[in-house]
């Protein structure tokens, strides 16, 4: 068998047998039961070479219509952001793709230190005390906050706002499922939170309030209230936010989160059909020991040099095995060195321009959308994304608007069914003007 | 490399440089204060970094040369399976037309990305012999759980809630008794014998009526086949309980023996391990797990189908779990995985697996007189040798791991599985050369010659990093978790 990434030669192969002293790489197999011995070659596609293959996905690639080429305003948890050219030159470099997960510290200094750096970042911009280094995605952490809070308080029971990402509320209440923890939902009012409705539902067996920041349909929810009514009944409060809008919100540790998560897709990680994305963790210094996933720690070496080493590894699965915080292994660290070259790029001054242009451009396609007679149910603040009345189906009219170059906005009636013909339309500092004027001409022409 | 320390990237700012550029805003500029309730507008700004294009580069790069990867020297790091990474695989995830498609796209315009699927789906379906494919879970773990899950809602549909228990053998994985207690399980553990395999006798006192599942590796951690694994899958199936395979070792049996036809009820694949999905120091992975027909309905929302020459998500499953991930797993992870395989063909993963286990074999063997072997016989993809030796003249295996570093190693797994005392785990994968198997093993056996004749070479270890051995439990004690401006 010839192939590049097999170097063993005949002469190789010949002489390994006679160290081993047997004569045919077949006896090394005997141990496998005739029985279950699997005979021959897998029934599967033949090798391809790298040419042809490349031509073969390139052209299954082209099939898909892809941000690049069609202006997109799909959002709902997944976004088209400005990816800086130099996040893919430094995630490229194979130093730190190709490396495990950094248990020799002597030789992953470049990994432990951008990891340390990484958790800093998230800690700035959430205004929590400790960040961990990446759990798999946003709804995977908010699913282990809520576990986390029903251990640490020894309550069953997670209050979720419905104004929280669909897919992200299915997969707290899978995750809470193997705990047996019960999950509750509030509903929303306005396209927000219902506070009353909160304060109802919050009460001594409560382990923790759940709600995004901004929720999933672009509002902005009222955390302080939030908060108030969570710490009453002494539940922890936890809050998903997009990180690249706290370049202008106020953070959730400002309102006294005790638990901070979320996906820093939105810094530098393609959308990628849905991942992989970057999840964070974040808490205040109370939690720290009941943290899931790894913590890069500082410290010093022999000679009194600064390092860095993963820390309070007695928490993880690899030392307490049933014991552990939580069962995550492998997490998302090269999307977490994504995200770092992303915020450093950006830097304290471009977040904030970046987070206020969406804002910006968002504030002008409603008005655009209101100008063209659309009704924008929801009045309450918004970051980037806003919900859009339509006449008629959002799925056809956005087959449609694929023909005109447009992704459109996210079908609202796919997972509510009172808001059908409703369409959450996204709007990012990539959109241009033209763009936003080009989707609201089209959609007046579809949807009047 | 230099022995400077790097300076953090937040001790390399300057005020007022930057490192991007943004198009004028072609809107209006709102007043955010405005449209904001009170107290929503950010006063404090965030203390991000403030540096210059080549800045970034420059740190970045710098770091990347304080760090040890494939493509930087061997790494038989045991039961990681740290091959080398295509760059191919690289170069088609970054297709535009995968790399920027949104999840929630309608379906008739990602058709591309849900034919990939669908056909990887169809290979592993293949390679581990199962019925049916969920490309859902992000990494190992979350497969194990997701079998799990699966297993207990199985269970609980047959009126069977009283199986509570799940069995995992001594030398198991850390993440086995982790995801049985996050899916809401006991663990209870199964011995080895003398041999180093599960002891027949031991499992056949734990299993019963209680036991929802065995969660096995084989070949197992120490890198040996469980050669009775029809009468384990025997006694499982006996008491009622399922059979789980931890795919993390499957470099070791691809065309030589499938987890379906083993007995097998489920599986998970660390894509990022047989099938070259980089690790990216420490992920992103993807875990897809294998079903037989019995478990299907249950597998996680949405399951991708193809009708006629269609491809759609199936929403209405009223059975399933439930969703483990927000959309439909680590798609980039698994075009870089599915490329592998069609580089490789049939033939190809053949070979894999002979020449990983033959490299394995090649070195126990090489290495057998040099250090204690506790277990002595034919391994597969990967061995355990026992540092037992060296530790009576004062030299323990973590010592020998660190001098490796000297000699451009990434040292073995060590001190796992627990089952062997001063373990040092060996994985060599089938893409290295003979040479870099013998420069790795007479390195190995000067480091045994150093432990008897001048052990504080190696006690003292490393010599040539960039840093020392750090204080851990300084780390640990007085917790640093992020930089603060002085």
């Amino acid at each position: 068998m010839k192939h590049r990434y097999l170097p063993m030669t005949e002469q190789d192969q010949k002489e390994m047998l006679d160290v081993i002293g047997i004569s045919s790489i077949d006896e090394l197999f005997a141990d496998i039961p005739e029985k279950v011995r699997f005979k021959g070659e897998y029934n599967i596609k033949p090798a391809k070479a790298e040419s042809a293959l490349l031509k073969e996905l390139a052209n299954l690639a082209e099939k898909n219509a892809d941000s690049k080429k069609y202006a997109s305003f799909l959002g709902a948890g997944v976004y088209d952001h400005f990816k800086p050219i130099i996040v893919d030159h430094v995630i490229s470099r194979s130093e730190f793709y190709t490396a495990y997960t950094p248990y020799q510290p002597e030789i992953s200094q470049g990994e432990l230190q951008a990891i340390f750096e990484f958790q800093t970042m998230i800690c700035e911009l959430t205004g929590m005390d400790i960040a961990n280094s990446s759990m798999y995605d946003g709804g995977t952490a908010l699913a282990e906050a809520g576990n986390l809070a029903a251990g640490h308080t020894r309550r069953k029971k997670l209050v979720v706002s419905e104004a929280v990402h669909p897919e992200y509320i299915d997969v707290v209440k899978m995750y809470a499922k193997g705990q047996n923890v019960q999950v509750v939902t509030v509903p929303t009012k306005d396209g927000l939170t219902d506070l009353s409705k909160l304060e109802e539902l919050v009460d001594e067996e409560t382990a923790a309030v759940l709600v995004q920041y901004p929720n999933f349909f672009g509002q902005i929810e009222d955390l302080a209230k939030v908060e108030q009514l969570t710490h009453t009944q002494k539940a922890l409060f936890v809050v998903s936010a997009n990180p690249l809008a706290l370049g202008a919100l106020t953070p959730p540790g400002k309102f006294g989160a005790d638990i901070t998560v979320g996906d820093a897709q939105p810094f530098g990680i393609a959308e990628a059909f849905g991942g992989p994305h970057c999840g964070f963790f974040a808490v205040n210094s109370k939690l720290m020991r009941k943290v899931p996933g790894r913590l890069v720690g500082e410290t010093t070496d022999e000679d009194g040099r600064r390092g860095f080493v993963l820390t309070l590894q007695a928490r993880e699965q690899h030392i307490r095995r049933d014991k552990a915080t939580s069962n995550i292994c492998s997490n998302q660290a090269l999307n977490a060195l994504a995200a770092s070259v992303a915020m450093t790029a950006l830097g304290k001054k471009g977040v904030k321009e970046i987070a206020i242009q969406n804002i910006s451009k968002t504030h002008y396609a409603k008005h655009a959308f209101e100008k063209a007679g659309f009704e924008v149910p929801f009045q309450g603040a918004h970051f980037n994304e806003i919900v859009v009345k339509v006449n008629g189906s959002v799925a056809d009219g956005n087959k449609v608007l694929l023909e005109k170059g447009i992704i459109g906005g996210f079908d609202l009636g796919r997972v509510n069914s009172d808001l059908k013909n409703h369409v959450l339309i996204a709007v990012t500092e990539q959109r241009t003007k033209e763009e936003i004027d080009a989707l609201v001409q089209e959609m007046g022409a579809l949807h009047a | 490399m230099h022995k400077d320390n790097q300076p953090l990237i937040f001790e390399l700012t300057r005020e007022g440089r930057v490192g991007y550029n943004l198009p004028e805003l072609d809107v209006p500029e709102v007043d955010v204060a405005s449209l904001l309730p009170q107290g929503m507008l950010r006063v404090e700004e965030a203390e991000l970094p403030e540096v210059s294009e080549l800045d970034i580069m420059r740190h970045y790069t710098a770091l990347s040369n304080r760090n040890h990867g494939v493509d930087t020297g061997f790494y038989p790091l045991g039961s990681c399976t740290m091959k080398y990474n295509p760059k191919v695989n690289e170069s088609v995830a970054r297709f535009p037309g995968f790399a920027n498609i949104h999840p929630l796209q309608d379906e008739s315009s990602v058709q591309g990305a849900m034919e990939l699927m669908y056909d990887l789906q169809e290979h592993l379906i293949e390679i581990t012999g199962m019925d049916e494919v969920t490309l859902q879970p992000a990494a190992g773990a979350h497969g194990e759980w997701t079998a799990l899950m699966m297993i207990r809602a199985f269970h609980e549909a047959n009126g069977d809630s009283h199986r509570t228990k799940v069995i995992v053998p001594d030398s198991a994985h850390g993440t086995n008794p982790a995801s049985a207690t996050v899916a809401g399980f006991e663990t209870i553990t199964v011995k080895s014998d003398e041999n180093g395999l599960v002891d027949l006798e031991d499992l056949r006192r734990v299993a019963g009526p209680d036991t929802a599942a065995l969660m096995l590796t084989n070949p197992n951690t120490l890198g040996l086949f469980e050669e009775s694994i029809l009468e384990l899958a025997e006694i499982i199936h006996g008491v009622g309980g399922k059979l789980y395979y931890d795919g993390a070792n499957l470099n070791a049996v691809m065309s030589k023996a499938r987890p379906g036809d083993m007995g097998f009820d489920c599986v998970h694949l660390n894509l990022h391990k047989t099938f070259t999905g980089p690790h990216g120091g420490g992920g992103p992975g993807s875990g897809p797990v294998g079903v037989k027909a019995d478990l299907i309905p249950f597998l996680p929302s949405p399951v991708l189908v193809k009708e006629d020459d269609k491809y759609t998500f199936d929403y209405n499953r009223p059975q399933a779990i439930g969703r483990v991930k927000p959309f439909y797993g680590n798609f980039g992870i698994n075009v870089r995985a599915y490329t592998y395989i069609r580089s490789m063909g049939p033939d190809g993963l053949k070979a894999v697996t002979e020449y990983a286990v033959l490299n394995a074999n090649y070195m126990m063997r090489r290495l057998e007189e040099h250090f204690d072997l506790p277990y002595n016989r034919h391994c597969k993809h990967e061995f355990v040798l026992s540092g037992r030796r060296q530790k009576k003249l004062g030299v323990r295996t973590l010592d020998m791991a660190k001098r490796l570093l000297d000699f451009g190693y990434h040292p073995p797994t060590i001190y796992f599985p627990l089952n062997v005392e001063e373990g040092m785990m060996i994985e060599p994968t089938e893409t290295e050369s003979k040479e870099t198997l013998d420069a790795f093993c007479d390195a190995l056996i000067q480091i045994a010659k150093e432990v008897q004749d001048n052990p504080e070479i190696v006690q003292n270890a490393p010599h040539t990093t960039v840093i020392n051995r750090l204080d851990e439990t300084k780390a640990a004690r007085k917790p640093v978790l992020r930089y603060t401006k002085a």
